[in-house]
């Protein structure tokens, strides 16, 4: 297969679609700093928000949690295998880990379901648009990394382009680290 | 990458999940500062052992480190700058009466049941 001078060339010392990844999570950095940083300025300043933090359920963000610590286990021994030469291994684990993804969006919808069933939406009041906003940009980035993961896992399957393994992991790690933050700000300051 | 160094991922996760259990049964006890090393300090620590083992950073370019880590001192700098007008309502010669107020009708509303 041929390839483009722009996929190949080196000077960095890192491949350039890890190089690429890297630059996402640069920028991926910024709008989660900033949003999460809006939000700890606004949650200090707003001690009546703890009123309306005590209804986010813990043990489902608990459990999510769980679940992404775990995906992104299977992420990383999906990137050892392809280090190994075992696509059709490394593609068992990425569709384990995007299932891992699948699981927490469908606890996130039960969550939110049962939420906005109580009037908590995302007009109720600035926690809730913070959580919402927060939550489902969060949201998006899982889905998005779930559908480049099954992508990755059906090329991996065919033991070809197997450093994309180690790239989309690296991505899905971001997400999961995101959440860790996330998961104290909306589900433990109560 | 990563065969260059040999690790114990499923050791690494165990501990995660660990803190994760710290970060829940923290604020169980009822102390507030215990809260915020549990919840906030345990984070930081979680997200410490992601990105060194399962994102391999301690041994990517050393630089890459550098740009995210710019990037953590851009939101500081923002948070610097912004912070202090958000997170205090009043000073020594001003007052913020719409901030104040928007935490009276919250207490109320959070008071009365209202969502």
């Amino acid at each position: 297969m041929t390839r483009t001078v722009a996929a190949t060339r080196n000077v960095t010392g890192i491949p350039t679609g890890r190089l690429g990844v890297w630059w996402v999570l640069a920028s991926e950095t910024v709008i989660f700093g900033g949003l999460l940083g809006a939000y700890i300025m606004h949650r200090v300043g707003h001690p009546e928000w703890g009123d309306q933090a005590v209804h986010t359920n813990v043990w489902a963000g608990g459990f999510n949690t769980l679940v992404l610590l775990s995906s992104s286990l299977s992420a990383v021994l999906a990137h050892q295998a392809a280090e190994r030469g075992n696509g059709a291994r490394a593609a068992i684990l990425l569709r384990l880990t995007a299932a891992g993804g699948a699981t927490f969006l469908l606890v996130k919808a039960f969550e939110w379901t049962a939420e906005i069933g109580s009037g908590f939406t995302i007009g109720s009041n600035l926690f809730w648009s913070f959580y919402y906003t927060a939550a489902g940009l969060h949201g998006l980035h899982v889905l998005a990394g779930m559908v480049i993961m099954l992508f990755v896992a059906a090329t991996a399957a065919r033991n070809v382009e197997l450093h994309r393994v180690e790239n989309v992991g690296i991505y899905w790690h971001f997400v999961d680290i995101v959440w860790i933050f996330l998961f104290p700000l909306l589900y433990i300051a109560k | 990458m990563t065969e260059q160094v040999h690790r114990n991922y499923v050791r690494i996760w165990a501990v995660l999940c660990a803190l994760l259990g710290v970060s829940i049964l923290g604020p169980m006890i009822g102390i507030r500062m215990l809260t915020l090393i549990t919840a906030f300090g345990v984070a930081i620590l979680k997200a410490y052992l992601v990105a060194k083992h399962f994102m391999h950073l301690d041994i990517e370019k050393r630089w890459v480190a550098y740009v995210l880590l710019a990037m953590v001192a851009f939101i500081v700098v923002m948070f610097a700058g912004i912070a202090p007008d958000v997170m205090k309502h009043d000073g020594l010669l001003w007052e913020n009466t719409a901030a104040k107020a928007a935490v009276e009708r919250g207490r109320d509303a959070g008071a009365g049941g209202n969502r």
